[in-house]
């Protein structure tokens, strides 16, 4: 792939292509552990991290065991469980590692597991694949960390402006999970801003 | 008898898992574009459910207590695979639109927190019931949720244009901001009819 493909689909994943805001993966986490900066911050590292790596092991696993044996059916099972092994050894390392972190994600640790953004990129990149054959492993690993960014931007963003909520007054009947639905769409609307900027 | 009648009840509104539970909402957002695909996710995810929850409940005394969410996403993810060829084999379309979202049932919710919570602790029968009660809660959201988007976002209800020729549709309803919006306002009303009838209980 050259520069001007993986800087392309880099700036997608990130921006026009958001996985939150276009792409409707990971929406669990994003309104789950989005009430505090710091939280959302680290839940979007660890993001970042796991789908990186599955990206990696999947896309090779795929061209290297699954379309060879031709049993392709088996992908999203193989996937899953490829996921879920990384999510336990992420959840491992920050315990030992980083246990003011591994406290603070608490529940949505292992729940990345189900964080349908690690799975759809996974899947994602199968399909990018059959549309561009010079798509790569490159590619994959790429599509795989900024989208992990976009989410991170994404949640990062939507937690700052949550801590505002305190303050502010709205209908009864909106608070808790109504009145972040309705910030989500707004920031939604914003991200729609960046869709002009599908210039390649 | 009356314990499935409350099981019915709390899967379709005191216990729903979308409004209540709030689990399950990538699917719920992005396959709720129109009437048709939110009927045909909401009825796909209620198979698996089903499906799993009987089998989950069925090996829940073999099953060993420290792997039991990876056996769990395992016996999902092969009903998943099942439902996505049966799709695919007949109902092509549906499968297309759908896309991404059919092998992504694996990684919802929904499933997992039904075998977890409720299927990996009672019997058969009861987790079977558990399944379509659930399973139909999250498509009562799919529907209402598909019928307001399609409506306002392209004017029409299954393909038919309710409209004359001067509406012009929507089209934000149609995109992700749209479902956010249309989620997060019915969700506020959802809570604002519990709290009446909550006040009125009190007052009898």
């Amino acid at each position: 792939m050259t520069f001007t493909e993986i800087f392309a689909l880099s700036l997608g994943a990130i921006l026009t292509e958001n996985f939150i805001f276009v792409k409707f993966l990971g929406i669990c986490p994003f309104l789950g552990v989005s009430k505090k900066t710091d939280t959302a911050l680290g839940m979007g590292l660890a993001v970042i991290f796991v789908m990186t790596i599955s990206s990696a092991v999947t896309y090779l696993l795929d061209t290297l065991v699954l379309v060879r044996f031709d049993i392709v059916y088996m992908r999203t099972i193989v996937y899953i469980l490829v996921i879920a092994a990384l999510v336990q050894f992420v959840e491992m390392v920050l315990m030992k590692l980083m246990p003011a972190l591994y406290q603070a994600l608490g529940i949505y640790l292992p729940l990345i597991t189900t964080n349908c953004a690690v799975l759809g990129a996974a899947l994602l990149n199968v399909d990018k694949a059959a549309e561009n054959p010079s798509f790569n492993f490159l590619g994959a690993v790429t599509f795989g960390m900024t989208g992990g960014i976009g989410f991170t931007l994404a949640i990062v963003l939507f937690a700052s402006i949550r801590e505002k909520f305190e303050l502010a007054d709205y209908p009864k009947a909106f608070e808790g999970f109504p009145i972040a639905l309705v910030t989500a769409s707004l920031l939604s609307i914003a991200f729609m801003g960046f869709q002009g900027l599908k210039v390649f | 008898m009356n314990k499935t009648v409350q099981q019915f009840k709390e899967g379709l509104f005191t216990n729903n898992p979308v409004l209540v539970q709030l689990v399950g909402m990538c699917a719920t957002l992005a396959t709720s574009t129109s009437l048709e695909n939110g009927l045909g996710m909401g009825l796909a995810t209620t198979a698996v459910l089903i499906c799993s929850n009987i089998v989950i409940s069925l090996l829940r005394k073999l099953i060993p207590n420290k792997i039991r969410i990876a056996c769990y996403i395992l016996i999902i993810a092969s009903f998943v695979t099942a439902v996505d060829l049966l799709l695919q084999a007949f109902l092509p379309d549906l499968s297309d639109s759908l896309g991404l979202f059919i092998p992504l049932i694996v990684v919802n919710c929904i499933i997992l927190a039904r075998a977890e919570s409720f299927a990996s602790k009672n019997g058969v029968f009861r987790s079977a019931i558990d399944g379509i009660a659930m399973g139909l809660g999250f498509t009562l959201v799919m529907v209402i949720l598909g019928a307001v988007r399609e409506i306002i976002g392209a004017g029409t209800i299954l393909g038919v244009p309710v409209f004359g020729d001067g509406f012009h549709p929507v089209m934000l309803f149609i995109m992700p901001a749209g479902g956010f919006l249309t989620l997060g306002v019915l969700i506020a009303v959802f809570q604002a009819i519990m709290k009446k009838a909550e006040k009125r209980g009190n007052n009898i």
